[in-house]
């Protein structure tokens, strides 16, 4: 058989196997779903711990607040970026989307760390305060990044550790965000530190275990 | 042979696409006939965009369409000749699978492109790491060369012809699982959407044939 023989072959096959398919919703859209369930954990994080001892934190240092919505950004521009990565033809520039929010996350992190002064209702994390935040991150973004593997499997990730280092970067923001809610110690370079490791850890794992889960398309 | 694709069939494979139950007649209706002013791009995505809706004449001729971009991206890709038309294959196959990603407000020639340049480049590598496992001709004469080599290759020869033939008298399902699963080195999914056979039958084909391959060769049961 020839090969314009066998392609017009396969192609009557796809043809008699074609069923009508529900178009994937933009990736915005579905980025906006995942935001939703970070949002929903986020106000039941806030009803148990109340939003008063962050919002004074954040009033009393601002490089608090600013690094606070750094990871904020981070999370939506990273979902966002991975989403879109996941539709083919989609440039690869996408990955650059979260570099803004990352800057400003990282640089009022280290900006508050120059701080002499320690911001009221805040103490300095010792080793082992700073072990709970790597915990809590870890923890969070496990079952964030899972949901958003899931999500993402259903599209097409033609550049799969690209994605899933998008994905470890939005659910690591994430749970950083919601951190924050109940994060009662102030800007320390051990609490960056550990955050960061906790950041980079989750990403790492995801590039290694998500990369592979998003290649088998 | 069952000709027909499931759903089911494909759903195991990564990309899955939720069927539609309400489908768009009105682009349907339309697509078959492009309008002169659309360029062939356009022409595509109005195509797609039918199929996406279960319009089978617009997704054969938006496949039969894709063939030339397809072959175009891998050659870009650096492609061999040779392995041009495998790249079509399982570009086509991807392309039906993950249908349901195409967004008709943008190009069909990018998205398209996109997901051929992907597969050139699986092609590539695996033609990469098939060709780190194998000793080449060249390279074997160089160290191993010695008085037997004429009748060595003659050997070699014939035995490889012996194992054709021994292919060709196999059942039509077993040759069909030993040239896809083996021969061609197509995973399991990729064949039985080649062969519209399930994986199950595929396997106890693979297996079947290889017994009666090893019963020819070394006479056993």
């Amino acid at each position: 058989m020839s090969e314009p023989r066998s392609h017009a072959v396969l192609i009557d096959r796809l043809g008699t196997g074609l069923v009508p398919v529900r178009r994937l919703p933009p990736p915005a859209l579905r980025a906006l779903g995942w935001l939703l369930v970070v949002g929903a954990i986020a106000v039941v994080l806030s009803m148990h711990y109340g939003l008063a001892g962050m919002l004074q934190r954040w009033a009393a240092a601002p490089d608090l607040k600013w690094a606070g919505m750094g990871a904020v950004i981070t999370t939506i521009t990273a979902a966002w970026a991975a989403f879109a990565l996941g539709v083919p033809g989609r440039p690869a520039a996408w990955a650059w989307l979260p570099l803004p929010g990352m800057l400003l996350w990282i640089g009022a992190s280290g900006f508050g760390c120059l701080r002499s002064w320690i911001a009221p209702g805040t103490e300095v994390a010792g080793m082992h305060q700073s072990v709970d935040c790597l915990v809590f991150i870890v923890s969070f973004s496990i079952p964030l990044s899972a949901l958003m593997i899931v999500l993402l499997r259903r599209a097409c990730p033609l550049r799969p550790v690209l994605t899933a280092v998008m994905i470890g970067l939005a659910s690591a923001a994430a749970s950083a965000s919601l951190l924050e809610i109940c994060h009662a110690y102030d800007a320390a370079a051990t609490d960056l530190l550990t955050h960061a490791a906790a950041v980079a850890l989750v990403v790492a794992v995801n590039a290694a275990m998500g990369g592979r889960l998003l290649s088998r398309v | 042979m069952p000709q027909t694709l499931t759903v089911t069939g494909l759903m195991g494979l990564g990309c899955r696409h939720p069927t539609w139950t309400s489908a768009e007649p009105t682009v349907q209706a339309d697509a078959s006939a492009a309008s002169a002013s659309e360029s062939p791009d356009q022409r595509r995505a109005a195509w797609m965009a039918a199929a996406q809706a279960g319009d089978r004449r617009a997704y054969e001729k938006v496949l039969a369409d894709s063939v030339g971009l397809i072959r175009a991206a891998a050659r870009r890709q650096g492609v061999a000749l040779d392995r041009l038309d495998d790249v079509v294959q399982e570009t086509l196959i991807t392309v039906h699978r993950v249908r349901h990603t195409y967004d008709p407000t943008r190009s069909y020639d990018t998205w398209l492109s996109a997901i051929a340049s992907r597969r050139a480049i699986d092609a590539l590598r695996s033609r990469g790491r098939r060709d780190s496992r194998e000793l080449h001709d060249e390279f074997a004469m160089e160290t191993h060369a010695g008085p037997d080599d004429a009748s060595a290759a003659a050997e070699q020869l014939q035995r490889a012809q012996r194992l054709h033939a021994a292919i060709a008298r196999l059942p039509p399902g077993q040759r069909e699982a030993v040239e896809q699963l083996g021969l061609r080195e197509h995973s399991l999914s990729e064949a039985a959407e080649l062969t519209g056979r399930n994986s199950g039958a595929l396997k106890v084909n693979l297996h079947r044939a290889l017994k009666a391959l090893r019963g020819h060769f070394h006479g056993e049961p």
